[in-house]
Parts: C-alpha cells; structure tokens; sequence
C-alpha cells in the first residue's frame, strides 16, 4: 500500500505541490488526472526518488514504512518502480546489458540469489515477446534510436523484469498510436494483481479505456481536488480541466 | 573458452575496492646501488651477462642521455624525480634459474594469484586449445618465467625476455632494437636504452599466423625501483601477431618511476595488434605517491601493406605521459589507435598519438575517448602528419571526453600537418558530461551510483573496449568502475 501524507514540495524556492494526501491500497489501480502543469510529474519523480526537490513537510509511506530516506535504487528494491515519460538514451550500452545489470543489482538488493546469463536471458526473451520487443532492440543502445512506442513498450519490461509491488506510470501513453497504446496497456493489464498497486499518471482519458482504473483522482495546482471512480475519468473528458483550474486559482 | 572464463572468474574474485592491487611481495631482492653513472650501467649489463656491443649500445646512451633535459611542454605539474636517488636495478633473488614454474618462488605465484593472472593454473591445466595466453610474467625487472614456449617453437615464434633474446637471438636485436625508437629519441627512452631491465621480445617468422595471443604482466614491487622495461617486437612477413600488456602495481608513498620503451615493427603484409591495461597506483587522494609512467611506444609499418594497432586502457598512475604511434612507412600500410584514459582524483594524464604518413595510400585512425572525474586533468594531445611523397594520406580521428564533476578538466590539442595535397583528415571531438538525468534513471532502475557511473563510462568507451581481445573485455569493463570509484556523491 502506497500513502501519500501532505507532501508539499517546492522547487528553488517555488512550491510545486501543495499538500498530497493520496492512498493506494494493494491490488488496486488507482489513475491521477489533470492539467498541464498541475505536478503530476513532479510526484512521479518524488515518488521514485529524484533529487532537485525540497521535500518541506509530509510523507511518502510504502507498505507503512517512509521511503523518504532511500536512494532511487533502494525504493525500486523496495518496490517501487516508475515508468518515465521521456526514458532516457543511455549510448553504448547495450539493452540487455543494461536489463541484466538492472535485474541483478534488484535481486541482490532484495537478498535474492543474482540470475545466471541463460536462465537471466529466458527470463528477458520470453518478456520481450509479450511486450513485441524484438530481440534486435535487445542489443541496440538503451532507448537509441527508439521510437516513441518502443521506448514506452521498453519501460513496461523493465517493469515487468523488476516485478515491482508498486508501478506508476507517468504519461505513458504520451506520444503512442493507437496500436502502440494498445501494446502497452495489454503488457501493463498483464502486470496487474492483488498483490500489485498502480498509479497511472495521464493527461488524457484515453488510457483509461484500456487501463481501466479502480479509482480517479483529479490534481490541478498540487493537489488532490477531486476523487472518484472510473466515470470520473469520462466526465472530464467531456468537461475538460477548466474547472478544477478555477477551484485551484 | 575455459581459461578465459576462469581468468574472468579470477578477477572477480579480486576484492577491488578503491585501489586494493596495493600489496607488496615479500621476497629477496638483488639490489645495485641507489644513483646512476657509468658504472651502474655496466653492473646491469654483467648482470644480465650481455655482449660487448650490448654495453656499448647502452653506455653510448648513457652519454647522450646526460646531454639531455626533460621534456617540459606536456600539460603535466609534478615535481621531477630525482634520478640520483633511484634504484636502477632490482631482481628477485629466487629467480637465479628457475627452469619451470614448479621451481618459482610460490609467493610469487600467489601475488599474481591475487592479481588474478592465469599463469600457472589457466596456461598449464585448462589446456584449452584456442583461448592460450602465454605470459611472459615480469616481476620487477627480471623475467621470472615463461610458459608456452615448446608450443610458440613449433610454429617458429620467438617469445621469451629481451635479455635471452641478447644472448640467444643476437642477431634480430642488432637488427631491429632502437631501430623504430632510437637510443637518443628522448630523455625518457634514452634513459632507458641506458638501463632498461628487461623486458619482453617477439619474433613471428614469415607467414606465421601466432597461435594464442602473447601476454605479459608487469608489476613494480621493489620500494624506489625505477621500471625500465624494453620490449621489442617483430613481425615478419605476412605474419600476425596479437599481444597483451597488463599492470598493477603495490601501494607506496614514494613516487615510482616507469619509463618504459616498446618498438614494433611490421614488415610487408604483417600485422600487429598491441593492446595494453594499465592500472598502476595512481596515489592518494591528495596526489600522493603514485607511480610517474613515461613512456615511449612506437610501431613502425615498415613493409608494404603492413598494419599495427594501438589499444590502450589507461586507468593508473599519478602522471602519464604516453604516445603509442605509428609510422606509417609502406604504401598502403594502416594505423590504429585506440584509447580509453581515465583520471580520478588527482591524476595527471597526457596522451595520445602520433600518426606519421610517409607512404603512399597509407591511412590511419584515431579513437580517444577521455573520462576526468575528481579533481584530475585529461589531455588527448595527437599528431597527424602527411609527408610531402604520403599520396591519398588519409585520417579519421574522432576524440571525445566525457567529464564527471566540476573540479576535473579535459583537453585537446590535435596538431595537424599535411604537405601533401591529396591527403585526407578529419577531425571530430566531443565535449560531454554524465548527465543527472541518466544517473537518476540508472538509480530508479536499481542500479547504485557506482554502478551507474561504471556502466555509463563503459557505454561511452565501448568502441574502444571492443577493440580489446577478450581475455582484457571484462577485466577492464570492472577496472573501469573500480577506477571511478567515488567519482560522484
């Protein structure tokens, strides 16, 4: 389980967000929506772990023990795995080096005995294939010369591989057509479960059709200002953000 | 495969934090006294019971060497040795006639144990046809043992100490030894040609593919014992020969000097493929101690079509100065070089290369990639040069730097000279910086700052890791984090 106490968070002097309270139990996923702007992405990052952020009151617990204290690595280790926006080109190294070392460093941190190369390289080839990443991409520099949906589809296996409890999944739809949305919501209903949390961070209802959400929670100006269920998703499809906007102003 | 698995299992057993090769041997040494004259270069060379003309070769060194100065234009601060106050020669007493490793010392073995060197296990038990590393292990300053030799004698190759090479193949050495690097061709190597130890010799006869690749591991152990290590390597005609250099050395306070010299020379149609791991002790966090390591190495394609190739991995020492070149005398004769060098703390690199065209249709290239991390300096500082006779020269040289921090730089002085109209050079070179939002992705995907940092650098310098044979690939992909180590946060 995932809470979020009044977490207020500025950047350089400016507050970003503006007292976050937000619990997601487990098994269930829950869906953030709102404006550009709104900080939907700085919590994504505060979540998982990014420095740059002042972090001046509240708290991020994860299964009832505060992660504010842990590195990047120590979160994922301990479960809670975000899904980037914009995933980062790391040249030279190869995908499945970077998979392999990304596992192991996870299951040594987890006291978990580390793969073996044949059994590490089954493991990622019979994820791949779920996911239609095609063994060539494996040996391609990490997100090089990847299009916008592989490297969406690249993300959703490094969270499968790293079989976090907790995913949050920011804009993971931005910048997919429709057969590549479908993809990866497929690889994502797969990963979901009652021992597994989302948070599925998105601008657009759209998602939501294919990622079908146990909850909405509407964010404008750092904070929380309406929570419902799915059908939330679709009012504001219909109304737009203009006035949770207004509320926030 | 098996040696190379087990030489890469080995290494991982090493434990490597932070600088951890900084042990010492506790074995007799044989000393000539501190200080260099006349008469120390003669003790060496009765030592190493060498011919007359071998004492002249050096003595007339020695003289030129006295006329000599340091060479100051390299972007390096250090205080200069004090050449009085060296050692000039140090041997292991127990290797006064080893005539098979049963017979060295076995806590020589067990240092290179500890280094991970597949010297006695690897070579002699896996057996393994197709992985082979024969090595010419050089402790300190002598020859301790050479393995492979029967198998390297059937195909004709020569490969045993420079100075069994004197007394068994004189006749190659006045040949070819200061041929490519002359006896005045620098302070540095001049002082060398005057007291260098020992060191490694090559000889592949016409048409011989060499059958395994030829390593030698040199290690400095002797407390103030300059290394002069001389290495000479010939490859006849349309022959090929691939040969590995790796190093580390003990922990000391005291500067340790290292001016080696290596001289290659390809005749028609051979090939030469010189790769090097260079892990010295690079000194405190302070800067102090740390091994000075001069050195010069050239390779000379001699005959027509010839090739020799250049890979460095240069992760030690406080001061580097080094330019493996190529003189790229036979038409159509090709160069490579290729450079990994990194500094941490407060690490001092100058190097490069130098790339002379003389021949026609002759074409070379340069790969660099620098890495300055802590408060260390990098300079790549490289020469391409076309003679006037050197038609279709051609050059590619793509130099790039990749800094950690802010406190550490990054220089390039690429001269470029073409007398020749026809000749084609280009020049790349990137400035970079590891960025926050790789480390931050790195991190978010369990990896820890090291760890991160290790596999950032190594994506940066695949090109040139690749170019590594593949018993030095995983050794120096883990000597690349080691070297880091420490390099954020």
């Amino acid at each position: 389980m995932l809470e979020i106490k009044n977490l207020h968070v500025e950047v350089e002097g400016q507050p970003i967000l503006n007292g976050i309270d937000l619990t997601v139990p487990k098994g269930e996923v829950h869906a953030i929506m709102g404006p550009n702007g709104s900080g939907k992405s700085t919590l994504s990052y505060v979540i998982a772990g990014k420095d740059d952020y002042d972090i001046t009151k509240g708290d991020i617990l994860w299964n009832g023990e505060s992660i504010l204290e842990m590195d990047p690595a120590e979160r994922v280790a301990a479960g809670v795995f975000l899904a980037f926006q914009y995933p980062i080109e790391i040249p030279g190294v190869a995908t499945m080096t970077f998979l392999r070392t990304a596992i192991n460093s996870v299951r040594k941190a987890r006291d978990e005995e580390e793969l073996s190369i044949p059994d590490m390289m089954k493991l990622i080839q019979s994820q791949a294939k779920q996911l239609a990443v095609k063994p060539e991409m494996l040996k391609r520099g990490l997100n090089v010369g990847f299009s916008g949906g592989e490297k969406k589809r690249m993300e959703i296996l490094q969270m499968a591989l790293l079989n976090p409890g907790m995913c949050i999944l920011d804009e993971t739809d931005s910048g997919l057509d429709i057969d590549a949305l479908r993809i990866v919501s497929e690889g994502v209903n797969a990963l979901r479960g009652p021992d597994r949390s989302m948070l599925v961070i998105t601008h657009y209802q759209r998602l939501l059709n294919y990622i079908v959400p146990d909850k909405v929670h509407v964010m404008s100006d750092g904070k929380i200002v309406k929570t419902g269920g799915k059908e939330l998703a679709l009012e504001l499809e219909e109304s737009g953000y203009a006035e949770y906007d207004e509320d926030a102003a | 495969m098996a040696a190379v698995k087990e030489t890469v299992e080995q290494v991982k057993d090493i434990d490597v934090d932070k600088y951890k090769y900084g042990f010492t041997t506790d074995i007799e040494m044989v000393k000539a006294p501190k200080g260099l004259n006349e008469d120390i270069v003669r003790f060496i060379s009765e030592k190493k019971e060498e011919p007359a003309w071998m004492l002249e070769w050096r003595l007339d060194a020695f003289e030129r060497w006295k006329t000599m100065a340091e060479p100051e234009w390299a972007n390096l601060t250090y205080k200069k040795p004090d050449f009085q106050d060296l050692y000039y020669y140090a041997a292991p007493k127990s290797t006064e006639g080893p005539k098979s490793l049963d017979e060295v010392d076995p806590e020589l073995l067990e240092t290179y144990a500890k280094l991970g060197i597949p010297l006695k296990e690897q070579a002699v038990l896996a057996g393994v046809e197709g992985a082979r590393v024969a090595i010419d292990a050089v402790f300190d300053s002598v020859s301790v043992v050479t393995t492979f030799k029967d198998e390297l004698a059937k195909a004709g190759v020569i490969f045993c100490s420079i100075s069994e090479a004197m007394r068994e193949h004189p006749e190659l050495i006045q040949k070819y030894l200061g041929t490519v690097v002359p006896k005045s061709d620098n302070f540095y190597a001049t002082l060398n040609s005057a007291v260098f130890s020992d060191g490694s010799f090559v000889y592949i006869p016409p048409g011989v593919r060499c059958p395994m690749e030829l390593s030698t591991y040199f290690r400095i152990n002797e407390e103030n014992t300059g290394q002069f290590e001389r290495t000479l390597i010939i490859a006849d005609k349309g022959s090929y020969v691939s040969y590995l250099e790796g190093c580390t050395a003990p922990m000391r306070d005291e500067n340790q000097l290292h001016a080696a010299v290596v001289e290659l020379i390809a005749l028609d149609d051979a090939e030469i493929k010189y790769s090097t791991v260079q892990n010295w002790y690079p000194g405190d966090k302070d800067g102090k101690g740390g091994v000075f390591n001069f050195v010069t190495k050239r390779g000379d394609c001699r005959g027509k079509n010839s090739k020799i190739s250049w890979t460095q991995v240069e992760t030690g020492s406080a001061i580097t100065w080094k330019y493996p070149s190529c003189i790229l005398r036979g038409d159509n004769s090709q160069g490579e070089f290729y450079s990994i060098a990194i500094s941490n703390g407060m690490q001092q690199v100058d190097s490069g290369t130098k790339m002379v065209h003389l021949g026609k249709n002759t074409s070379s290239r340069i790969i660099s990639k620098g890495i300055s991390a802590g408060k260390s300096s990098n300079t790549y500082r490289g020469l391409v040069s076309a003679h006037r006779k050197a038609s279709q020269a051609r050059n590619f040289t793509q130099c790039d730097s990749l800094l950690i921090g802010d406190l550490c730089s990054a220089h390039t002085v690429p001269y470029i000279e073409a007398k020749n109209s026809s000749a084609t050079f280009e020049h790349e070179a990137t400035t970079s910086k590891i960025s926050d939002d790789q480390m931050f992705y790195a991190q978010a995907r369990g990896l820890n700052e090291e760890e991160a940092v290790a596999l950032i650098v190594n994506g940066f310098a695949r090109e040139v890791i690749q170019q590594l044979p593949m018993e030095f690939m995983a050794e120096t992909q883990k000597l690349i984090g080691i070297s880091l180590e420490g390099s954020v946060g």
